[in-house]
């Protein structure tokens, strides 16, 4: 058991040794890093002693170290940095646990520095020591703990790499206190050569021709776009754009690709999977070519799997081998960064005979216009002036009212019905503006993330969508909003429950609310002044135009209770167990239902 | 769909030598729900660097192929190789054996590890500790076989495999 990081050839002449927490500032500045968002401890305190003697990272004190990582990760999503957090050992590790797994789910790069007892006493059971390495691995991407000073250094340069190569992801490094009290050899980054060089290798050109061939012989092609353009980079999302042009192809997004390709696009299906559009899921069900770039098949995408999309030719590009034919057996499978293979699948494009299906293509768009027709996201609100105000309204209202204001927006939510209504009418022009948490589904996810955004764009307009049982859980971080004054916008869809909970038990529980009602809540408007922050509360439908507008308007934090119909159920719907073409459609579109199987119940 | 057929393969692997490797390995497949038949790591490299884990796991080919790739994202894991899928390979595993008898069942246990090429390790008046070394299904016929004749206690210690040929899990 000798080495702990990739190989780093000291030079003696240049080696500088310094105190271990400055050591690790260095290399953190070393790797570009402007901000840490953290929460001080005992087995931390010479990193944050370091910190408080330099100016060139600025560290920004969240409330809850779940928080902490939140915030890193929108901080990340944002701006396509490696988002950076700093917890103290036992508690701050364990703590941080949720944010990280919620990072790997969503593959987004960061860094956790977590305080450990000194290494004597590691294994004593130690005030607030915890086996964090233990309790870690499998929520992160890879992770440290630095027994030995020389491998300090070489480990926060190599744990950078790690977390933004390939599929990103969260690591840990896991810093005992005599490490960063005691003295350590700085070792520059390019002295220090990260294991995942190992992983590097071209896309396999044969397969893409492949694929092309495929693509120019279909006649109800459709993309399926996911995350992993996002994480390729803006590049990608134009390149996705160029392809889409190119082919004329519809395109449909998961949850985590919104915004690699314009949602007010013509060729946009809207979202796909349990609650995507009527259009986006028949297509899939009934395309004859699909093409999966940077999306992973996730069972909220594919529903029932022996019916997903039963008769086409799937293409899969990923960057992570382990994601191809792991859920959905396709016909080929193509390894490496999206963004570089939307790339050459444009110029084999261009290279192979002219796309010899346009009438069959024009007769498959004829069909999707016509499912488009049915509006599937279309809902009823009462006009009357005191009407109760639909959530769908609200969230639509909160989207159209923002892109008026012609601002750069960006986009959180908690998890919910809320978080999907927001995916339904959100329509973003641009990538790495819509934050949510996907995989793990983490409520309390947006109010953090809101902190993280508006600290890497503090002129933008960051908002949360959130619903007040989901932002309950990280409330604290209002005070993290009044520190830092950051004009935060959070819309409180009220509803008085936990609202996708609700509607599951109403649609396959019998309506039996078991614990689903937000009881003794808060009074939000409060709650936002005791932060310092601005409260407002509508109820009535002819108040909430100009109660958003007052919102978006304000140039300080601002929490909108918009209290709603408490009863809205989240439509489109494909229950567990059903496939695509099973959705259960909104009282507007009234078309018959799927019944939900037992099987389905134990899908969840 | 159609139902794929279980069956049993080796996985060699060389990864750093480091702290908590093992445990990425073993979690993934707890965590995976995949199985472990046996396993067996120990450091193969003159600086002692590099570790070698041999794996049996059994699943169906698709599900196989799945650990493969798990273990290929694993950072410390610098090689992965299905021998079983790759061409032939040798797979070899050691077991001590102890048997306590007398009399008639004593001579015949005796006689059975002649055959097998089983080496008695210790003996005394009244047990035997023998050492096989072989294929696991010829250890498994051999302590099939002592189990009448007072087998009492067995330790094995996986499968180490290589394989055949000038090839090297290097070049795969």
């Amino acid at each position: 058991m000798t080495r702990t990081t990739g190989s780093t050839t000291l030079d003696a002449q240049t080696t500088t040794t310094l105190p271990g927490a400055e050591v690790l500032l260095r290399a953190l500045v070393e790797q570009g890093v402007e901000v840490i968002f953290g929460y001080p401890g005992g087995a931390v305190l010479p990193i944050y002693d370091a910190l408080f003697k330099q100016n060139h990272i600025r560290h920004v004190l969240v409330r809850h170290e779940q928080a902490a990582v939140h915030a890193a990760e929108a901080y990340a999503r944002s701006t396509g940095k490696v988002g950076v957090v700093l917890v103290t050992s036992g508690p701050g590790a364990t703590n941080a646990v949720t944010g990280l797994l919620d990072a790997m789910m969503d593959s987004i790069p960061l860094v956790c520095l977590s305080g450990q007892v000194p290494t004597p006493l590691i294994g004593n059971d130690a005030f607030q020591e915890a086996d964090t390495t233990g309790i870690t691995r499998p929520v992160t991407k890879y992770n440290y703990l630095v027994r030995k000073p020389e491998d300090l250094a070489p480990a926060v340069h190599e744990a950078f790499a790690i977390a933004r190569s390939g599929r990103p992801g969260p690591v840990l490094i896991d810093l005992p206190k005599n490490i960063t009290v005691g003295d350590a050899p700085y070792v520059e980054a390019h002295a220090v050569t990260p294991r995942t060089t190992r992983m590097g290798s071209q896309p396999d050109r044969a397969a893409i021709t492949r694929a092309v061939a495929a693509m120019k012989a279909g006649k109800r092609p459709l993309f399926y776009t996911g995350g992993g353009v996002i994480n390729s980079g803006p590049q990608a999302s134009a390149a996705l754009r160029r392809l889409v042009e190119l082919t004329g192809f519809p395109v449909t997004s998961t949850l985590m690709g919104l915004g690699a390709f314009p949602g007010t696009d013509q060729r946009f299906l809207g979202m796909l999977g349990m609650h995507g559009t009527y259009e986006a899921n028949l297509a899939i069900h009934g395309c004859d070519v699909l093409i999966a770039l940077g999306s992973r098949f996730d069972d909220r995408v594919t529903g029932r799997l022996d019916a997903f999309s039963p008769s086409s030719f799937k293409i899969h590009v990923d960057i992570d081998p382990s994601q191809i034919n792991k859920i959905v057996h396709v016909n080929e499978g193509i390894v490496g960064d999206v963004g570089q293979i939307i790339d050459l699948m444009i110029e084999e494009w261009e290279k192979q005979p002219a796309y010899a299906h346009k009438s069959d293509l024009d007769a498959w768009w004829t069909q999707i216009e016509s499912w488009r027709a049915l509006d599937c996201l279309r809902f009823g609100q009462d006009k009357a002036p005191d009407a109760v105000i639909k959530p769908q309204q609200a969230i639509q209202r909160i989207y159209e009212l923002a892109r008026q204001t012609g601002r750069d927006t960006y986009v959180s939510t908690e998890v919910g019905q809320h978080q999907m209504w927001a995916a339904q009418f959100f329509r973003f022009d641009a990538p790495n503006r819509w934050l949510t948490s996907g995989g793990l589904g983490t409520m309390g996810y947006g109010l953090p993330a809101a902190v993280g955004a508006q600290i890497a764009h503090p002129d933008a307009l960051v908002m949360d969508i959130a619903g007040e049982a989901s932002t309950l859980m990280n409330i604290q971080e209002l005070g993290t909003i009044a520190q830092y004054r950051l004009p935060v916008k959070i819309f409180i869809i009220n509803n008085h429950y936990m609202g996708m909970v609700r509607q599951w038990q109403e649609l396959l529980h019998g309506s039996r609310y078991s614990e689903s009602y937000s009881d003794a809540l808060p009074d939000f408007v409060k709650l936002a002044e005791s932060f310092h922050a601005t409260g407002l509360r509508v109820t009535r439908l002819d108040e909430l135009d100009a109660t958003i507008q007052k919102a978006l308007e304000h140039n300080g934090p601002v929490l909108v209770d918009i209290c709603v119909a408490e009863g809205e159920n989240c439509f489109p719907m494909i229950p567990s167990g059903a496939a695509h073409n099973q959705m259960i459609l909104g009282p507007e579109q009234e078309a018959s239902s799927a019944t939900i199987s037992k099987e389905g119940q134990m899908l969840v | 769909m159609q139902v794929e057929v279980s069956g049993s393969a080796v996985i060699s692997l060389l990864v750093d030598n480091e702290s908590g490797a093992l445990a990425r390995i073993v979690e993934l497949f707890s965590g995976r729900g995949y199985n472990i038949q046996s396993l067996t790591v120990a450091p193969v490299d003159e600086h002692g660097h590099t570790s070698r884990v041999n794996i049996v796991t059994t699943g169906t080919q698709s599900s196989i192929r799945q650990v493969k790739t798990q273990l290929e994202r694993l950072v410390p894991v610098s090689r992965v190789v299905n021998l079983t899928a790759e061409g032939p390979y040798v797979a070899r595993e050691m077991a001590l054996v102890k048997v306590v008898s007398s009399g008639e069942p004593r001579t015949e246990a005796l006689r059975i590890a002649q055959a097998f090429r089983a080496r008695a390790v210790d003996t005394t008046a009244s047990s035997f500790v023998f050492e096989l070394t072989g294929s696991t299904d010829k250890l498994d016929s051999f302590i099939e076989l002592m189990r009448p004749l007072g087998l009492v206690e067995v330790s094995r210690t996986g499968v180490a495999s290589i394989c055949r040929g000038p090839q090297t899990i290097q070049n795969f």
